[in-house]
């Protein structure tokens, strides 16, 4: 990358161009749950598997937002971005889990069937308060945050960046899967939590909650798309975007680094574990497989080949890869981890602006 | 007064011989008397231990054992018929001969007699069986054929055991000073029974409770230091198993500062190139034993290849570009993966351990050492030295080292670094097959074996000190060393967990590792 200017750069037409599109796919997608509602031999009909498919993608959308904002903006790649998003998923399944109350199968009134299964006589301490719904979104917020907080204080004072950053990250998520995998973390161990009922009183399993959620992960991607365009574009996003071209420099110049990467980082992670939470209600189910450190990196190539740095990138990445991913899977399963390593190599290889580069050297 | 034990038992060892002699030849007449006279002959007999009672019993309780009308004894074994007391082969006439029968209660008889005749069986399993029967049985009658069968002995183990059955013996029996000694002699050896015996007996006797309290603290001690030996090796081989996997990233990363993701599955390749020479020269009967060693060039040939294919065309391209490498590597490595799962099928294959890498060998202290880790942390260390030696006194190793310190002046020197980046990149690269061809030996061979590898490797050599081969070392033993000791009690995930934080929390102290580069190649 080379250095940019430190004032925000005009507005290209490809890229008002790209926000149009961004615009226009946002309101398609929002027609999608009404579409739905459609008869079946309507020519516009939108099947639910396609709904429940795109409620996914969107989650994996602001997924590969937050990453951007890390990787595209801070300089920051982090291998280990699955964690935050598999946090905030687990923070969600607790709710979830407490939610079941008296209907799981052993029927017992607090305890979810996984803990009456492994013998706990009460709930341990850190389940407590994930009855209630505000406590959950906080926690879902709080513990990617302070993880991030933690871990980024840790590496940035110390000055670790590039590769070795992304191997801690990696070794992050690889470590936390392991201690997820455990049956006494208290967290299910391999199964992890599924069965889920219900959400803010509404059964999960009928065509109006999948709406909701729908909508809510919609909103959110929105929501945080324009918070990242918008912390881009201010002072405090122009000196990040220095400090990924030139770190030493904006140092120099008096800027605290770590402070700047480390707010970039947090928030980042933040978003990850809204998306988990988004996420988990959809799939219905939440297993440390998330945490697995081919999830994060798979979320990376999103990025990539979306184009790092742009945010429109990013979500069109996710879905573009996501869409190709649904489609070879089940028209060539074999195929589709050649794609994929494939894809790593050519956007390495021959675009390294991604997509989105793509189409703004042809508006050149 | 131990050395007056040693010494009246060198005699009584000494003096047992022409006594169990006599013994045999005086009670062997009794097998032909009535039921009562049998019972009682096969009772001293089996404690007399005279290894030439044991076929004559054994004939008895076959009913191969004949009597003829001269009381003479014969042992038949088919056709053929051997003089009992002598050992001689005979001719008796068909009609002289009588089948000698028993009873219930001879054969009762038998069976203990049996049991305890085994311990001077020719078969060393046998007596290995047998002595450790007696150690548990726990009678003070064993004392005097447990005494002969010491003396017969020549296998070391056997010895061992039959001492410690000898221990136990003497300590339950009556006598004071035989009590002593076997408080003596099981305080020397290094057996969790042989503590909980002592233990026992202490209620049983107050007043040797200070000589027994001794016992029980040496056997402590020795315990405790196999407890750590055990460990130690334990650790040292998880540590060698480290050390295989990090060296040829140590090369790429450590040297070239090429991250490779692709590293694991280059290792994944190797152990699949030895199930391949396996599998080729399974017909071949001179060369099928040293599929294991021959798959060694094989692997680090065929990892080679495929590192400088991948290094002339794709790596090169992506030189100072780390994160897009990283990802570029990890994506050649995803398509390695899915391309052997299509070709060799997703399930394990086996690979056939040589002969001499198979079973435990026992260290002094009874420490167990499984071979083939043994034969893995021996290989590890040879690498080591190769590729140290590979380094420091080869060309090779030269224009490597001068292209890593200063490409330009080495390039203008006349050093081809082109070549020399694809040969360092293949090299590396040769050293992960080689270490695949090793973890074949512990870890299923499946295309998914690299992905567990990758991330401790990079542990491993950011631990060490990027661009330090002997702080590689280091930290793969050290890593090893620590995750087995805290294994007992953190379990082996929480073990891995707490390594893999600790080593984190390390390199926020200590960036560059435990051994730094001096010089321009610190300021990365």
């Amino acid at each position: 990358m080379s250095a940019t200017t430190l004032h925000a750069p005009p507005l290209s037409r490809t890229r008002l161009g790209l926000r149009a599109l961004m615009g226009a796919a946002v309101v398609i997608l929002a027609a999608f749950p009404l579409l739905n509602m459609l008869p079946q031999d309507n020519v516009l009909h939108v099947s639910d598997f396609l709904v429940s498919v795109s409620g996914k993608w969107i989650c994996y959308a602001i997924l590969a937002l937050s990453l951007d904002l890390a990787w595209g903006y801070a300089g920051i790649l982090s291998l280990g971005h699955g964690a935050f998003f598999a946090l905030g998923g687990y923070a969600m399944g607790m709710h979830l889990m407490r939610l079941i109350g008296p209907r799981g199968v052993y029927g017992h009134p607090t305890l979810p069937d996984f803990m009456v299964f492994l013998g706990y006589q009460e709930l341990p301490w850190y389940w407590l308060g994930f009855q209630s719904f505000p406590f959950a979104m906080l926690m879902v917020l709080l513990v990617p945050g302070v993880l991030a907080l933690v871990l980024g204080w840790l590496c940035f004072r110390s000055r670790i960046t590039g590769v070795y950053l992304s191997i801690i990250t990696q070794a992050m998520t690889y470590a936390l899967m392991l201690a997820f995998f455990r049956n006494d973390m208290g967290f299910g161990g391999n199964n992890g939590f599924t069965d889920f009922k219900e959400l803010l009183g509404m059964p999960l399993n009928t065509g109006a909650a999948r709406a909701t959620l729908f909508y809510a992960s919609l909103l959110t991607l929105v929501g945080c798309y324009l918070f990242c365009l918008w912390m881009t574009g201010t002072k405090y996003g122009r000196v990040l975007t220095a400090i990924r071209d030139a770190e030493n420099r904006v140092r120099f110049l008096g800027y605290d680094t770590t402070s700047h990467k480390l707010f970039a980082f947090v928030a980042s992670a933040m978003m990850a574990g809204l998306a988990g939470a988004l996420y988990v209600p959809q799939v219905g189910i939440i297993n440390p497989g998330e945490f697995s450190p081919g999830n994060s990196i798979e979320a990376v190539i999103w990025v990539a080949v979306g184009g790092r740095g742009t945010l429109v990138g990013a979500v069109l990445g996710a879905f573009s890869v996501n869409g190709l991913k649904t489609w070879l899977t089940s028209a060539a399963p074999d195929l589709w981890l050649f794609v994929l390593g494939a894809l790593f190599v050519a956007v390495t290889l021959f675009l390294p602006k991604g997509l989105v580069g793509l189409i703004q050297g042809r508006g050149k | 007064m131990t050395r007056i034990i040693a010494l009246l038992l060198l005699m009584a060892a000494a003096a047992l011989p022409a006594r169990a002699q006599d013994a045999f030849l005086d009670a062997l007449p009794g097998l032909g008397g009535n039921f009562t006279a049998q019972a009682e002959a096969v009772d001293r007999l089996g404690a007399a231990g005279d290894p030439r009672a044991l076929p004559v019993l054994r004939a008895l309780s076959d009913g191969r054992l004949v009597k003829l009308s001269d009381g003479t004894l014969l042992v038949r074994d088919g056709a053929a018929f051997t003089n009992a007391a002598t050992g001689a082969a005979a001719t008796p006439a068909e009609a002289d001969t009588q089948r000698i029968s028993i009873n219930n209660r001879v054969r009762v008889a038998l069976r203990g007699a049996l049991g305890r005749l085994q311990i001077i069986s020719p078969d060393a399993g046998e007596r290995l069986a047998a002595a450790e029967g007696i150690f548990r049985s726990r009678s003070a009658d064993n004392v005097g054929l447990l005494e002969t069968a010491l003396a017969r002995e020549t296998v070391p183990r056997i010895r061992d055991q039959i001492a410690l059955a000898l221990a136990v013996s003497r300590l339950v029996s009556a006598d004071p000073a035989a009590k002593m000694a076997g408080i003596t002699a099981l305080g020397g050896s290094a057996s969790p029974e042989a503590r909980s015996l002592l233990l026992e007996s202490r209620a049983a006797n107050p007043d040797l409770a200070g000589q027994i309290d001794a016992a029980i603290a040496d056997i402590d001690r020795r315990l405790a230091i196999r407890r750590v030996a055990e460990t130690a090796f334990q650790g040292l081989s998880l540590g060698s198993v480290l050390l295989l996997a990090a060296l040829g990233l140590a090369v790429t990363f450590g040297v070239m500062g090429v991250i490779n993701m692709a590293h694991g599955e280059f290792v994944m390749l190797g152990a699949y190139t030895t199930v391949i020479v396996q599998d080729l020269l399974r017909g071949h009967p001179t060369l099928a034993p040293w599929s294991l060693p021959l798959a060694i060039p094989a692997a680090f040939l065929v990892t080679a290849a495929i590192g400088a294919a991948m290094e002339r065309g794709l790596v090169r391209h992506l030189y100072g570009r780390p994160l897009e490498t990283l990802l570029m590597t990890f994506g050649v490595g995803m398509m390695i993966q899915q391309a052997v799962r299509l070709v060799f099928g997703a399930q394990n294959r086996e690979v056939i351990s040589p002969p001499w890498m198979q079973g435990t060998m026992l260290l002094p202290f009874d420490i167990p050492v499984t071979a083939n880790r043994l034969w893995i942390l021996c290989f590890s260390l040879v690498v080591f030295l190769l590729i140290v030696a590979a380094i420091r006194f080869t060309r090779f190793g030269l224009e490597m080292r001068a292209v890593t310190q200063r490409r330009p002046i080495a390039a203008a020197m006349g050093i081809r670094t082109g070549r020399v980046d694809a040969l360092t990149f293949a090299f590396g690269s040769g050293i992960a097959g080689i270490a695949g061809v090793a973890l074949s030996q512990i870890d299923n061979v499946s295309p998914n074996l690299g992905t567990g590898y990758i991330i401790d490797s990079f542990l491993v050599v950011v631990f060490g000190g990027v661009g330090s081969l002997a702080g590689t070392l280091i930290a793969a033993f050290g890593l090893g060393v620590i995750n087995k000791m805290l294994e007992p009690w953190a379990g082996a995930v929480l073990a891995k967990v707490f390594v893999l934080v600790a080593v984190m929390v390390f390199i926020q102290r200590r960036p560059r590792g435990l051994f730094p580069q001096k010089g321009r190649a610190a300021e990365a």
